[in-house]
């Protein structure tokens, strides 16, 4: 019997179970996919928003803010990338003006710290390749970036490091009543568990609906986005936003990644299936099309790679952190679409105190609160780079061309708490596969490394796990 | 800090060749730097024959035809580096690489010969809208995994692109066993070699539809489908012409790019249409003394032209190393250097600018054209006089073009600033 289960390794199931792991509590994750950040935290604007958007009064607008203020230490002590460059909201219509200031009033009764309004000429010398059209911008310094996979894998390791349980591959079916708490039925056996943390994201409906009368309903809202080669990385050394549209949120918006990428989109199209990740020719258009809007000379001709990711958009758009009545000990974390992945400290903070003081957990006096990431090699200098080889060779050895990821960097990634079992759990940790080549030349070799390492075949190793096998057989063994 | 006299980024066809030549000219001290397991580069992979016929006058594969220019590299004792990586090149020739034995290491270049290769487009670059399952492949990943490793990638297949390596993996799956059900092309025309288009294709019963793309990609976790859609003289799908493949495979031949990340980071100027960087007569780079040749050039269609400029490149380094080591003065009135200009159908030249003084009797210059032309001229103004003017029944932005240019002509224009170079219809 567990105390909590957490449905979803997500941003927000890692971060709850990271924060639950500063306790004396018997915690189990379980994932359905097989690996941590594999649903909307992987596919997002990897933004930290300053928090000027979300109602004031609202928990998103108070969950924003205080993730926004912890994501700074947080990165420190989990060794994650984040960059706190500031952002920008553009705006191109004198008569829009209005729309640009409501954003600071509610940016200030968020208590959104050091904002301004800068005019026309103010803007370009922050950012030369803003629009000629501008006429205004809100600049909210304290916005960042941050890598959502380093974010999320680092609180899920550290998690696991202080004693949190993951289950992979690990699919709730069903979840029944028992006394007391609940067991959930699944495809790997049962689980059961005084409490369950629903972190769901686009399913967190489905999770609610199987124990409460008051229906939820989410809505996968699809976003794709196109990333542009590293060449093109220094195009805006901030976030780029739009002023935010009445129908559909923020907007496009083109903004630097933490690992030096330009990152171009987000559409927002409501669909029906909550595994529907395909981008479409018109999506990528309209990225096209409005990204240019605010950007000058965006070089889209240099896009590596486009992809879509949904957020879990429930219809008051307001986050769900709450116990339900008639479901006591079932914690919904529902409809954490952006500021989510901001949020997403405040939120795992937020679960944590709900449940220390339902079941009067005691502090964790093992807790280690940080961790160490993947080492990158670029970052040293020569002669600290030779004695890392020296000492350990595989650092000398490249496997992913396009980023420069050594094979120490991969044995790191498949060793590691969590460790990767996948290509893409591998490029998410390492980003070997993610450069403009976008895998060509270190596939096969990754595949040989993941193979020999975790003494499976080739036959085994994928994509992303589940069918996404890479290669199907041998030459000639169906002649 | 050890010093060389010329360090070869890359021991592919065009490095081994360079290297070779480099020695034959006088050069001793010579260093190429191998990033993969072996010498030979993408050769390893290209177990087809064809290649060879104009430097060994035979029909060879990829490993063989290799293997002729290791033989030569061993015969003269060149030395060599494998699973080494170039990290960096200074704007003063300083290399620093990296592999496990010896860690970072710099050493110090007299010339350098950039032969780092192309790699493939991938589907990223093209945004084919879909799924992003596992089963998609460049076709040259795909090589390696069937001819080096014994793994099929696929049992059922479509290939985006009419490359030359999407044509030989068509066949290559074929014989392997898996099922190729269509090529389809974006293009009116192929953007690959004619030979390979029929012993490829037409010779399995393999379907090339041009003027067609892939419009959806399906599946969630493996590759399930595709959709191709015929696409107008704009290069966009025409709405009703779609039609749907299933497939557990797809390989993607849809271009080749250079490697010059070394060279952008060196501050190299870049050619924006062949993504390498602009050569003059020697294939010296904006760089003094930096010299580039085969496919971080410019993409070739076949390796006996990469050898061949690339011994022209070793040469040309060992000439340059020589001059450095005389401490020759060069007079510093050198005129300036005559300009070529590609137009009118042809895309970009190599080199960009001639210098008359130290180019070699016969000069070629290497171009492709930007599409299909039917009996017509390829021109070449000097100035304003057309002095050449060669009838062609074909050309075809698959297959490179080359014009000669004689010294003893070009000394025939003193003044000569500028020869364009035209495809005229007839």
């Amino acid at each position: 019997m567990y105390d909590v289960i957490i449905i979803g390794a997500g941003v927000s199931g890692a971060a709850a179970a990271r924060e639950l792991s500063r306790y004396k509590v018997k915690v189990c994750v379980l994932e359905k996919s097989e690996d941590v950040c594999c649903g909307t935290s992987k596919a997002n604007s990897g933004i930290v928003h300053a928090g000027y958007d979300a109602a004031p009064g609202s928990l998103m607008a108070q969950l924003n803010v205080e993730g926004n203020a912890m994501m700074g230490k947080l990165a420190e002590e989990l060794d994650f990338p984040f960059q706190r460059k500031g952002s920008l909201v553009v705006c191109l219509h004198e008569e829009d003006r209005p729309s640009l200031q409501e954003l600071y009033d509610k940016g200030i009764k968020n208590g959104v710290p050091d904002m301004q309004i800068l005019e026309r000429e103010e803007v370009w010398e922050l950012e030369p390749n803003i629009s000629d059209h501008v006429v205004a911008a809100l600049y909210a310094p304290s916005a960042g970036i941050v890598c959502p996979f380093g974010l999320n894998i680092a609180m899920a390791e550290n998690a696991n490091t202080n004693g949190v349980a993951f289950r992979f591959n690990t699919e709730v079916t069903a979840i029944e009543h028992i006394e007391p708490g609940y067991r959930l039925i699944t495809n790997q056996g049962n689980y059961e568990t005084k409490c369950i943390v629903n972190a769901a994201g686009v399913y967190a409906d489905v999770f609610h609906n199987m124990v409460s009368e008051k229906k939820i309903h989410i809505t996968p809202r699809r976003g794709d986005y196109c990333l542009l080669d590293k060449t093109a990385g220094k195009h805006v050394s901030r976030t780029v936003f739009a002023l935010p549209n009445r129908k559909y949120g923020k907007g496009v918006l083109v903004t630097p990644t933490t690992h030096g990428n330009l990152l171009v989109g987000p559409t927002a199209i409501d669909i029906d299936d909550p595994e529907g990740t395909n981008t479409t020719a018109e999506g990528l258009k309209r990225i096209a099309e409005n990204a240019g809007l605010n950007v000058k000379n965006l070089p889209m001709r240099q896009v590596i790679t486009s992809f879509a990711g949904l957020r879990a958009h429930e219809e008051n758009h307001e986050f769900i952190i709450e116990e339900l009545e008639d479901a006591p000990g079932f914690i919904d974390c529902a409809g954490i679409e952006s500021p989510g992945l901001t949020s997403s400290p405040a939120i795992g903070k937020r679960i944590a105190k709900i449940l220390q003081e339902k079941l009067h957990l005691e502090k964790n006096p093992d807790f280690q609160g940080t961790r160490r990431g993947i080492l990158n090699p670029a970052a040293l200098s020569i002669k600290e780079r030779d004695a890392l080889i020296k000492k350990e060779p595989a650092y000398g050895n490249i496997i992913c061309r396009c980023e420069m990821i050594s094979e120490g960097e991969i044995l790191d990634a498949i060793h590691r708490p969590l460790g990767a079992k996948s290509l893409d759990g591998v490029k998410r940790r390492t980003r070997a596969g993610m450069g403009r080549c976008q895998s060509g030349f270190c596939s096969p070799r990754t595949m040989e490394i993941l193979s020999r390492e975790l003494d499976v075949s080739m036959f085994e190793i994928t994509k992303s796990g589940g069918d996404s096998r890479i290669v199907v057989g041998k030459n000639k063994d169906a002649l | 800090m050890k010093a060389y006299d010329i360090v070869i980024i890359g021991g592919g066809p065009a490095g081994l060749a360079a290297a070779v030549s480099a020695r034959k000219n006088g050069i001793d001290r010579v260093l190429i730097l191998e990033r993969d397991k072996e010498l030979g580069g993408i050769l390893n992979q290209c177990i087809h024959n064809g290649f060879g016929l104009h430097t060994f006058k035979e029909e060879l594969t990829g490993p063989e035809y290799a293997a002729r220019y290791i033989a030569q590299a061993a015969e003269l004792n060149l030395e060599y580096k494998i699973n080494t990586m170039v990290m960096d090149i200074s704007h003063e020739k300083i290399v620093t690489y990296m592999n496990r034995e010896e860690g970072m290491q710099e050493i110090q270049a007299k010339a350098v010969i950039l032969a780092m290769g192309c790699r493939e487009r991938s589907r990223g670059a093209l945004n084919i809208p879909g799924y992003r399952p596992a089963g998609i492949f460049s076709a040259g990943t795909a090589q390696r995994l069937v001819n080096m490793e014994g793994y099929l990638p696929g049992r059922e297949v479509v290939i985006l692109g009419s490359g030359d390596i999407g044509l030989i993996m068509a066949r290559r799956m074929t014989l392997e066993g898996a099922k190729v059900k269509v090529v389809s092309e974006l293009m009116p025309y192929s953007g690959g070699l004619k030979r390979n288009i029929v012993q490829c294709l037409d010779d399995y019963g393999i379907p090339l539809k041009l003027s067609h793309t892939v419009i959806d990609i399906r599946g969630k976790e493996r590759l399930e489908g595709i959709t191709l859609a015929e696409v107008d003289s704009h290069g966009k799908p025409i709405p009703g012409t779609e039609e749907d493949y299933t497939c557990d495979t797809l390989l993607l031949s849809v271009g080749l790019i250079p490697e010059n990340e070394l060279s952008n980071g060196m501050g190299i100027d870049m050619n924006r249409v062949t993504s390498g960087p602009n050569v003059n007569e020697s294939l010296e780079t904006s760089i003094p003394g930096v010299f580039a040749c085969g496919n971080v050039l410019h993409v070739h269609d076949l390796v006996d032209f990469v050898s061949e400029e690339a011994a022209a490149a070793g040469k040309n380094a060992a000439e340059y190393v020589m001059r450095e080591k005389s401490a020759v003065q060069i007079s510093k009135d050198i005129k300036s250097p005559i300009e070529l200009e590609a137009v009118e159908g042809v895309r970009y030249t190599v080199p960009k600018t001639v210098n008359v003084d130290r180019m070699t009797d016969r000069l070629t210059v290497r171009f492709r054209v930007g599409a299909v032309y039917q009996n017509c001229f390829v021109s070449a103004y000097f100035d304003n006089e057309r002095v050449i003017h060669k009838k062609r029944p074909v050309v075809a932005p698959g297959e490179m073009e080359d014009i000669k240019l004689d010294k003893s002509k070009l000394l025939e224009y003193p003044d000569l600033k500028k020869i364009t170079i035209k495809i005229e219809e007839a």
